[in-house]
């Protein structure tokens, strides 16, 4: 079974994958899978509809969509293939406030990147959980304090903090 | 100079930790091969032909006596005993073992030094001009841009995984000496009609196997913008790049592909729809990196010394060195020097432990305690007072460090090539030590005048051989190495890519055919005119006949 963990720890996953939206019985939190055809379920509420994206979307095509998902999962083919970080940005910039979930062979030391590119949790293959089990993404995200870049710290970011007294009108 | 503030010195305290941890990671099976790559990649970690390697960021190539000092402690710890200065403004050392890279990294990072993206898929060190705050054509001094990227491009959560490394370089006077239009991303500062600060924008430029200028993206983007802007071409490059092949994963085949426009609305495109919302006063961190920019307390001096005319006078080689190396500095009684790291026969960029001892006293002594590496893999001294110029001289010469010849056709670039390089397909630091030797007559050098030579091992063109006036590839053709030879190349405001001559020649062959092209050059150069020049107005054909005159 995959694993599934935020910030917090490893999570319980409230979610199931289904291929298409026959398969959505009553009360499933269902995840769907992208087609250039898409379009939410009727009758399904938001925090019930996830959506499973690939990395080289359009991201103009799921715009439209955005308020209605509850989650947007966003596939990561191989942790070198980093388009999935500005496609967390970008998604984000368009104003989605679900639940943003990272899917794929992803690595503990990619951890902070991820949330820092406003994803929540991150999904990986059973097998990579054997080599590097929760304490190891635990301590990845405690490995740097703070970066530097504005808008990717919560408003904690190094040069944030050295100019946040000057910044106060 | 930048000295790091707690924010700074923590972050590399704690990158180095983390990059501990990685190796030890490595080593229990935790991280695969594969993924320790890019993990070690990003801390400036390659595997070499022999043993890792270790490239050390020098960012914008500025350092000081303290931190060259401790490059020599580290090489001599660690390594053999010597380092080589790279055409990236930065130091490798060439036969580190793994286990003691951490350390190493500790050794940096006591003198605010690190090795952080100076490889991998990543934004690499920013580089800039070796003169700036130096030079007279200067707006204002491009580190402080620099400095504010370094610190922007940093373990940036977004694109540390890019589809291939990513290199800017910015450049504050009128001449260029950072190459910007061969970089993915090349700044000049700028001002408006108005006098407000800010930036031209080129994009995909690049050397590699498919060499290209860089193109005009914004003709001006406000200062306040550079942050934002920046981080809006590198989503559009890490969406749109290409990744299903490594060879055209820069982003100049991405603009090549979509053109200019295009990829400019894009940007644009992506730029407007930014959340800036928490975004930084960039003009108040400018400022705050500025004020560590500043210009020195100048100590008084004479600008015409009368010592040093009469030591002009009795030592001819001196004078030679002093009109050689010189740069005009804009404080008076002042020059900047290059120490060149070519000597006759040597390879360009190797410094011994004992000539970086050597060249930290020189700066401490007489320049102001700073030092700059330049791309063309020599060392600057910024700040010398002329005065001082007799005893600076006399220091460097006693370790080898006093050739007379910036600019010159012994002052060669090269990469490291077969004798270091994986990925190498010929010999380069042999090629140059030959060709170095054919040309050692420094009467020769100085009648023949200003002409670059550059040298690169493969195709990947590390030694830049596309803008070299002379550029010298090395191939493998069936075994045996072949050496590609074009004409023509030139890295600043006239940027052009050289062009080739013809079929290879072997490696016995190589100086010979510079002898050659020289002597063609000699003989059709009309009074002042600099080899580019001749080439520009005469063009290839004189140059391939007497190349290829017997061979047809
Ligand atoms: S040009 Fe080729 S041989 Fe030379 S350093 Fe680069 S990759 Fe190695």
């Amino acid at each position: 079974m995959p694993v599934l963990r935020d910030a917090s720890g490893v999570i319980a996953d409230s979610w199931i994958r289904v291929d298409h939206a026959g398969e959505i019985a009553d009360g499933m939190k269902v995840i769907l899978p992208w087609s250039e055809d898409f379009a939410p379920p009727a009758g399904l509420p938001s925090f019930m509809l996830g959506l499973h994206l690939p990395n080289d979307i359009e991201t103009a095509k799921v715009a439209p969509h955005l308020a209605r998902l509850g989650l947007i999962s966003v596939d990561f083919p191989s942790f070198a293939d980093g388009r999935g970080f500005s496609l967390g940005r970008r998604l984000r910039n368009l104003g989605f406030r679900g639940r943003l979930r990272a899917c794929g062979p992803v690595i503990a030391d990619q951890f902070a990147y991820l949330l820092a590119c406003g994803y929540d949790e991150v999904e990986t293959p059973e097998s990579l959980d054997r080599r590097q089990p929760q304490p190891q993404w635990e301590r990845a995200l405690r490995a740097i304090s703070r970066g530097y870049q504005p808008g990717y710290a919560g408003g904690r970011s190094v040069m944030q903090l050295r100019h946040q007294y000057g910044m106060e009108p | 100079m930048y000295h790091y503030d707690d924010f700074d010195a923590q972050l590399v305290r704690e990158r180095v930790a983390q990059f501990r941890d990685q190796v030890a990671r490595r080593l229990d099976g935790s991280l695969t091969e594969e993924e320790f790559k890019p993990l070690r990649l990003m801390n400036g970690l390659y595997l070499q032909l022999h043993a890792y390697m270790l490239r050390v960021a020098i960012p914008y190539g500025t350092l000081n006596s303290r931190q060259m000092r401790q490059l020599a402690m580290i090489s001599e710890r660690w390594d053999r005993g010597y380092g080589h200065f790279t055409t990236r403004q930065n130091i490798q050392f060439n036969w580190p073992r793994l286990a003691d890279v951490p350390d190493m990294l500790d050794a940096l990072a006591e003198v605010e030094m690190h090795a952080i993206q100076s490889s991998g898929n990543c934004i690499r060190n920013v580089t800039s001009d070796p003169f700036a705050g130096v030079a007279a054509d200067e707006i204002e001094d491009p580190r402080i841009t620099a400095e504010l990227l370094r610190q922007w491009s940093t373990l940036h959560p977004e694109f540390t995984f890019l589809g291939r490394k990513f290199k800017i370089a910015v450049s504050a006077a009128r001449q260029d000496r950072a190459a910007i239009r061969v970089h993915d991303i090349g700044l000049e500062v700028r001002r408006d009609a108005a006098g407000n600060p800010g930036y031209r924008v080129l994009v995909g430029g690049g050397q590699g196997r498919t060499p290209m200028i860089a193109k005009e993206l914004r003709a001006f983007l406000p200062r306040a913008d550079l942050l934002a802007y920046l981080e809006a071409v590198l989503r559009v490059y890490n969406l749109m790049g290409r990744r299903d092949n490594k060879f055209k994963a820069r982003i100049k085949i991405l603009v090549h592909e979509l053109g200019i426009e295009r990829f400019g609305e894009m940007v644009e495109s992506e730029f407007e729809a930014l959340d800036r919302s928490e975004e930084v006063p960039v003009a108040a961190e400018f400022a705050r990196i500025a004020r560590h920019f500043a210009p020195p307390d100048y100590p008084p001096a004479e600008d015409e010394p009368e010592a040093l005319d009469r030591a002009l006078a009795a030592h001819s080689d001196f004078a030679d060195w002093v009109a050689r190396n010189g740069f005009a500095h804009r404080e008076p009684g002042y020059l900047a020097v290059t120490v060149s790291l070519k000597p006759i026969g040597g390879a360009p960029g190797d410094v011994t432990a004992e000539q970086m001892r050597v060249l930290a006293e020189a700066a401490e002594r007489f320049s102001l305690g700073e030092l700059r590496v330049t791309h063309e893999q020599n060392i600057v001294l910024p700040h010398v007072r002329k005065s001082d110029l007799f005893a600076l001289w006399h220091l460097l010469r006693g370790h080898g460090l006093d050739t007379a010849n910036r600019g010159l056709i012994t002052d060669i670039i090269a990469c490291p090539g077969l004798d270091y390089c994986a990925l190498a397909t010929a010999r380069s630091i042999p090629v140059a030590q030959a060709i170095s030797e054919r040309f050692a007559d420094p009467a020769r050098q100085r009648e023949i005048g200003s002409l670059s030579i550059k040298i690169s091992g493969c195709i990947n063109a590390c030694g830049h051989h596309h803008v070299g006036a002379i550029g010298i590839l090395g191939l493998d053709r069936a075994g045996v190495e072949s050496y590609q030879i074009t004409l023509g190349g030139d890295p600043a405001n006239e940027a052009s890519l050289g062009e080739r001559t013809g079929p290879g020649f072997p490696f016995e062959q190589v100086p010979e055919v510079v002898e050659q092209i020289v002597d063609t050059y000699l003989a059709l150069r009309m009074p002042g005119e600099g080899f580019l020049q001749t080439y520009r107005r005469v063009g290839m054909t004189p140059f391939r006949e007497a190349l290829y005159a017997g061979a047809a």
